[in-house]
């Protein structure tokens, strides 16, 4: 039997984009419970535990995007396109966000300021990657390998609910995040919210689950039908596992078993689109098979992401462990 | 809000103001990646403190140019989907899978090693930590290795056939990278990184002994960034001069555009020193020239031939104007900088290399000059490029997204509105840091940074309370 490099390259895509998510998940959601640690010192923590490890995660995101323009470059030229302006205001979220880890601390003065653009520029990130998951979900018009739909299509009531869940989602992660990473008061505070957006997250997963569908026929007969319906069924089931563990773990005063099951709750949504999505890349109008590069292309990165995938994890685990343990608020790394 | 532009004129002019700022920041951050392992190493070899004092400075300074670098590379890799999307849905399957080898051989080894060597010193020990500097500075130029290439190919497209669809399909990804122009590409780019790098060194090096003679600090940087400069210059000059024969050969409308040359010369081309080039009249107004010079320098013979504009019909040449000029800046920087170095082995040898102040004020003013000369070379390279984006297969306007003008509009307009305030900022904060006398007696607030809380300096580190309202920018 042949290999199949796109199915095969869809897999890696999909791994690295919920790499990224999960990631870069917590450091922005980091981002986004800003407001409500007001303090210079508990923001100057929060960041520090952040501070070694977010421009790995980033990372994730270039190998997300430019991997689809290697390997599924018609996906990725007509995505893009279509998502322009939620993709631009990401790029720029992202920006505010880049810079803030060093600028804050070369200023006495503006360091309020890039501490608001440290958490709006999270905030909008993180919001625009629901909104583009939301349209990618609601599917977009192609014709003759072009996007042929206007440039404000993305904004739906859909995507709208979708973007909101992914801020909460984000917002949970980071919580449990600084649970793990920090002691004392933080953690208190961290936990708590992490509560909140836990109960929330829920409520909008249920609801997106819900509404999706109804938006096409597809996804209908995918969960709805035999035999996916099996998993379908046990979704609730392993949702619910891992809402127990986080709040179990929130209540008992454990450290790493709510970050877990928050990466739990991301790891099985994911799951849940690839299972609507398949055979898809854009719902609806674009095959895997129609969007994959040539299979000369594909062999020739294949060969080089086996070997390197595995040594960049090593060594990115590798960066994590050194940095392992909570942050100790007096003293600093050194 | 689209300035009355078309899309492609609008796209274009966002892709060059994007791209010019983010390669600023790596062509400052390739050089000084490698100059922080060289002190880092030099550190663990002599046990000199004012090496360590040295990394330490350096490595704030980095930190900061690199994250600028990393932000404003985000948007490239996104920009090819939201502007050029025709073009990347045609050649994508042969310049992505070069910035997918860029993404999991350089990005990754860069940001995963990167906490460690700014913050990590205490954490994994010092052979560990050296390893982890060596990362980031390999790392930088194996970045630049595999993005010179995917531009090469678009300079000097090798190794493809071309399907039915219009789309390139790779065939021998041998010639793919290692492209006709690549070699050179590569070679000139590094270089020029490090003479960004030698230059700003040598500037702050300068300034600091300006200030004070007998800092130590500042006298190491200074030696150790002319010595860069009057060996490295050289070799610029010449590998540049192998890039314009070769350039010559693939893509000698470039070469007719930066000349400035409409007519074909069959019995030698002149040097046009200066002048300005006219598209619509065909000639180069107030042209000074220097007979036979252009000739010998780009066939190395007296009666070489050049082609002219004119050779190309209208629609396939390139404009003149932006190329002649730009080209001139470079090269002009050039020589200024191998002046630099000349006469910075002179006052070595007159032995008042730390105490002429002329020679510091110099190299303060070239400073800069690395930054103006690599974006005058890019400028030149790319615009010469044109009407292509793969050179004399596809034009730039068949690239183009099915993006409305005013989308593109907005966020030109978006980025250059963030992008003067955030690297505004940035560009600020590092002159600051740049300005901080490079000693031991004081802890400066400002030193601090994520992870950087205590210091770590062997002197008396006396920490000074925070001041309020920017005081320590004095
Ligand atoms: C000659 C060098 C050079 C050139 C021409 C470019 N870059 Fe670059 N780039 C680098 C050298 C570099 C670097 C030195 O390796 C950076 C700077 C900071 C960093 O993280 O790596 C970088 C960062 C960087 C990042 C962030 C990586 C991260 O998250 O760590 C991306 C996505 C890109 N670049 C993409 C591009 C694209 C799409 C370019 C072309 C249009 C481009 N770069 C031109
Ligand atoms: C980082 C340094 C670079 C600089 C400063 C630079 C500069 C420029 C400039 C000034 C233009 C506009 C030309 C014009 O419209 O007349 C341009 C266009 C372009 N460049 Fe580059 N470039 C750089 C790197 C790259 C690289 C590495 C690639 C590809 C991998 C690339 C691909 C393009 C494309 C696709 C366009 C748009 C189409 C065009 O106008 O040619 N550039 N660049
Ligand atoms: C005085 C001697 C120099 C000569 C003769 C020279 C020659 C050239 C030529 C012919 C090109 C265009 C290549 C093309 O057609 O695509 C070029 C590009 C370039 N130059 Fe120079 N150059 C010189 C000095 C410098 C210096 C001092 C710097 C920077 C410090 C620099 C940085 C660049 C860069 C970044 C490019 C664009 C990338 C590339 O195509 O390699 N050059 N140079």
């Amino acid at each position: 039997m042949p290999i199949d490099l796109p199915t095969i390259w869809a897999g890696i895509i999909a791994f690295s984009v919920l790499a990224y998510v999960v990631l870069d998940g917590f450091d922005l959601g980091v981002g986004i419970l800003f407001p409500f640690f007001p303090e210079r010192h508990d923001r100057d923590v929060m960041t520090n535990s952040i501070a070694p490890v977010w421009d790995g995660n980033e990372t994730w995101l270039v190998l997300g995007g430019g991997g689809l323009m290697a390997v599924f470059p018609l996906a990725y030229a007509t995505i893009m396109p279509a998502l322009y302006m939620p993709i631009i205001v990401m790029l720029l979220g992202l920006i505010f966000r880049g810079v803030a880890f060093e600028f804050r601390w070369r200023t006495h003065r503006g360091s309020k300021y890039w501490d608001t653009g440290f958490w709006i520029g999270s905030t909008l990130a993180a919001f625009m990657q629901g909104i583009a998951l939301g349209a990618l979900v609601e599917g977009i018009d192609i014709a003759d390998r072009r996007y042929v739909g206007g440039w404000w299509d993305w904004l739906t009531p859909f995507t709208l609910l979708t973007g909101f869940a992914v801020v909460v989602g984000y917002a949970l992660l980071g919580a449990t995040w600084l649970n793990l990473k920090t002691i004392g008061d933080i953690q208190q505070r961290a936990r708590r919210r992490a509560m909140l957006s836990g109960v929330l997250l829920l409520v909008l997963i249920g609801a997106v689950s819900l509404w999706s569908p109804f938006i096409n026929q597809v996804y209908f007969e995918r969960w709805f039908g035999w035999p996916t319906m099996v998993f379908s069924a046990l979704m609730p089931l392993l949702i619910g596992g891992c809402a127990f563990a986080l709040w179990h773990g929130l209540t008992t005063d454990k450290h790493l078993q709510p970050f877990l099951a928050a990466l739990g709750l991301f790891v099985l949504s994911f799951a849940g689109l690839g299972i609507s999505f398949y055979p898809y890349i854009v719902p609806g109008s674009l095959t895997i098979a129609e969007a994959a590069a040539p299979d000369s292309s594909l062999m020739f990165l294949l060969v080089g992401a086996v070997i390197l995938v595995p040594i960049i994890l090593a060594y990115t685990g590798y960066a994590y462990w050194v940095f392992r343990g909570k942050i100790d608020p007096e003293e600093g790394y050194h | 809000m689209t300035f009355g532009q078309e899309a492609e004129i609008l796209a274009r002019i966002q892709f060059a103001f994007t791209v010019s700022f983010h390669f600023l920041f790596p062509a400052f951050s390739i050089g000084t990646a490698s100059y922080l392992a060289v002190l880092n190493g030099l550190w663990l070899w002599k046990r000199d403190h004012a090496y360590l004092k040295l990394f330490e400075y350096w490595k704030t300074i980095f930190a900061v140019t690199f994250g600028m670098g990393v932000v404003s590379g985000i948007v490239m890799s996104y920009q090819f989907g939201t502007n050029w999307s025709v073009f990347s849905e045609r050649a994508g399957a042969v310049i992505g899978p070069l910035m997918g080898y860029e993404v999991l051989t350089a990005f990754f080894l860069e940001a995963g090693f990167l906490g460690i060597a700014l913050f990590g010193r205490k954490r994994v020990g010092d052979t560990l930590h050296m390893f982890a500097v060596l990362m980031v500075a390999v790392g930088t130029l194996i970045s630049a290795t595999w993005i010179t290439s995917a531009n090469s190919w678009m300079h000097t497209p090798a190794g493809f056939d071309i399907a039915a669809d219009g789309s390139f399909v790779p065939v021998d990804w041998w010639a793919i990278i290692f492209n006709p122009s690549f070699p050179y590409r590569l070679t000139h780019t590094v270089l020029a990184a490090f003479l960004t790098t030698a230059f700003a060194v040598g500037a702050v090096g300068a300034w600091h002994l300006l200030k004070d003679r007998e800092n130590r600090q500042a006298r190491i940087m200074f030696s150790m960034a002319m010595w860069m400069a009057a060996l490295v210059t050289p070799v610029q000059i010449f590998v540049g001069d192998l890039h314009g024969l070769n350039t010559l050969e693939h893509q000698p409308a470039k070469i007719a555009a930066m000349e400035g040359h409409y007519e074909t010369h069959t019995d030698g081309a002149p040097l046009i020193l200066f002048g300005i080039p006219d598209d619509e009249a065909e000639t180069t107004h107030f042209a000074l020239e220097i007979p036979k010079l252009g000739s010998l320098i780009l066939t190395h013979e007296l009666d070489g031939e050049i082609k002219g504009l004119k050779e190309w019909a209208r629609e396939d040449r390139p404009p003149a104007l932006i190329p002649f000029i730009t080209f001139r800046i470079m090269v002009g920087l050039g020589f200024l900088m191998l002046a630099t170095g000349l006469w910075s082995l002179w006052a070595r040898w007159r032995g008042n290399f730390y105490t002429n102040t002329w020679l510091h004020r110099a190299a303060l003013i070239m400073g800069p000059s690395g930054f103006v000369a690599v974006l005058a070379g890019w400028y030149t390279t790319e615009v010469g490029r044109q009407p292509y984006t793969v050179y004399g297969l596809m034009r730039t306007s068949e690239s183009l997204s099915p993006v409305d003008a005013p989308a593109v509009g907005a966020s030109l307009l978006a980025f250059i509105i963030v992008y003067f305030i955030v690297f505004g900022a940035g560009v600020f904060y590092l002159l600051r840091l740049m300005r901080r006398p490079p000693i031991f007696e004081e802890d400066h607030e400002l030193d601090k940074g994520p992870h950087r809380a205590s210091g770590i300096n062997p002197g008396p580190a006396q920490e000074e309370p925070i001041r309020s309202g920017g005081a320590s920018a004095n």
